[in-house]
């Protein structure tokens, strides 16, 4: 039985709060003694090593990692003792990169990216820059939390925001094992709240996507099969409409790493991992059209190589010098995490890939 | 010598009895992947079936294939339960449905 924790890692002291030990697990054991391949060897195999980015689609901007969830599965941690928050000075760099970018899409995350305390002020500037499609990941309880984000769903859509949002399963029980006491309840009326103002509606164009990653160690099932699952349930049971399902792997790091490890499950899931690699997959990894920024303006492959602090391998490191067409000319940092975005059908944050 | 007949890390190696018989192996592994396809029943139907089956045979292997597709599936832990029932219930069923011949039998030599 999972305990439930209400504290992040970094809060508890952990050992994995630390990102070299979390790539120190991650290179040794069954790595180390050979039982399974490294990544980099295996994409050699397939000649697709280096791995380079392609054009650029997405920003992906990293508000902070402050939360009002603890969830058991976290890759960033996240939680309402974590401190770090984007400024509005480096969200002001955002802006000017995010007027100037080639990517069509701006990705607001987080933590809970409403707890930064300039978030609308953010979202009012950036919904102006002419971005295509413009992404806040709401873990909708947020919404419910407190009386000041009541009225979240309809500042989404004031400023024609794409909401996407985790729902681990259309059962209480599986949500709150992975998401904490009261989150299921919590969300179900979020979800009609953001309904009740069009979201996810079938011919409306605000858009409510749902992220389903699996609540333990297994990897997630057939993206479409699971969509209809959830459809059927989630209309059936609370009238709830929403628009698209994204499977998401959970990869090996920070909290589901610590997960895999205090149950016994680490190896059996990296086995899993590398058996289900597909390269396929590999030649549509975010990382080979996403830049991750974190909240200190930081310049990252991808948000899970911004929390085992692996920053891009370019000159160009840091917001306040970015040059897209220097960043877009690296070599993307890699690591044993990365078979989580290769299993099967893929995963990224837009769900699969293949 | 190993110590026990069944090992969790065999079920990894299963396509591995085609390599003594190729022709039949994968004539089995092509039939089994049809099997489990979208039918007239779903891919989530056929395996709680087969998880149900795996119990009914006490398959070790099969239960460890079948509860882990369910969960990969999204199937609740209640649900695999209910289908294990059904198993049970089948399978105790047949064992008492034999009560009748044994009826039969007390009533013709000794009723």
């Amino acid at each position: 039985m999972t305990k439930f924790k209400t504290q992040s890692l970094h809060k508890q002291d952990s050992d994995l709060a630390n990102a070299n030990r979390q790539l120190e697990i991650l290179s040794n054991g069954i790595f180390q003694n050979g039982e399974l391949t490294t990544f980099s060897n295996k994409i050699k195999e397939t000649n697709q090593f280096p791995l380079r980015p392609k054009k650029l689609e997405i920003l992906q901007i990293n508000v902070g990692y402050m939360c009002n969830q603890v969830c058991t599965h976290c890759h960033v941690d996240a939680g309402p003792d974590r401190k770090e928050i984007m400024t509005q000075e480096t969200m002001q760099q955002c802006l000017n990169i995010i007027k100037t970018t080639g990517a069509h899409t701006l990705d607001l995350t987080g933590g809970a990216p409403e707890m930064n305390p300039h978030f609308r002020w953010f979202v009012e500037e950036a919904s102006q820059a002419g971005i295509k499609d413009f992404i806040v990941r709401s873990n909708l309880t947020i919404i419910r939390a407190n009386k000041k984000y009541h009225d979240l769903p309809h500042f989404f859509k004031k400023h024609n925001v794409h909401v996407i949002s985790s729902m681990p399963h259309w059962t209480r029980g599986k949500t709150d094992k992975q998401r904490g006491n009261g989150v299921f309840d919590q969300s179900i009326k979020a979800l009609q709240e953001l309904n009740s103002v069009g979201y996810g509606m079938p011919d409306s164009s605000l858009k409510l996507d749902l992220v389903y990653n699996p609540s333990g160690a297994f990897l997630p099932g057939d993206q479409k099969a699971m969509e209809r699952d959830f459809k059927k349930a989630l209309v059936d049971d609370f009238n709830i409409q929403f628009h698209n399902l994204f499977s998401i792997t959970n990869l090996p790091i920070s909290r589901f790493l610590d997960y895999l490890i205090a149950s016994e499950n680490y190896e059996d899931y990296m086995y899993a991992l590398v058996e289900a690699y597909n390269p396929a997959a590999v030649a549509n990894v975010m990382c080979t059209n996403t830049i991750s920024i974190s909240w200190d303006g930081y310049l990252y492959d991808c948000d899970f190589n911004q929390m085992l602090e692996l920053p891009v391998n370019s000159k160009v490191k840091h917001i306040s010098n970015y040059n897209e067409t220097l960043l877009q000319d690296r070599n993307i940092v890699i690591s044993q995490h990365c078979y989580g975005c290769t299993a099967g059908a893929g995963s990224s944050c837009q769900g699969t890939v293949t | 010598m190993q110590k026990t007949y069944y090992d969790p890390a065999d079920l990894k190696k299963f396509s591995k009895i085609s390599e003594w018989n190729e022709e039949l192996g994968s004539k089995f592994f092509e039939y089994y992947n049809s099997v489990f396809k979208e039918g007239a029943l779903s891919e989530r139907e056929k395996s709680l079936i087969a998880l149900a089956v795996a119990h009914t045979i006490q398959c070790p292997y099969c239960i460890d294939a079948y509860t882990g597709d369910g969960l990969q599936r999204g199937i609740t832990k209640e649900e695999m339960m209910e289908a294990l029932h059904v198993s049970g219930a089948i399978r105790g069923g047949a064992s008492l449905v034999h009560g009748v011949q044994m009826m039969n039998k007390v009533n013709k030599l000794d009723g």
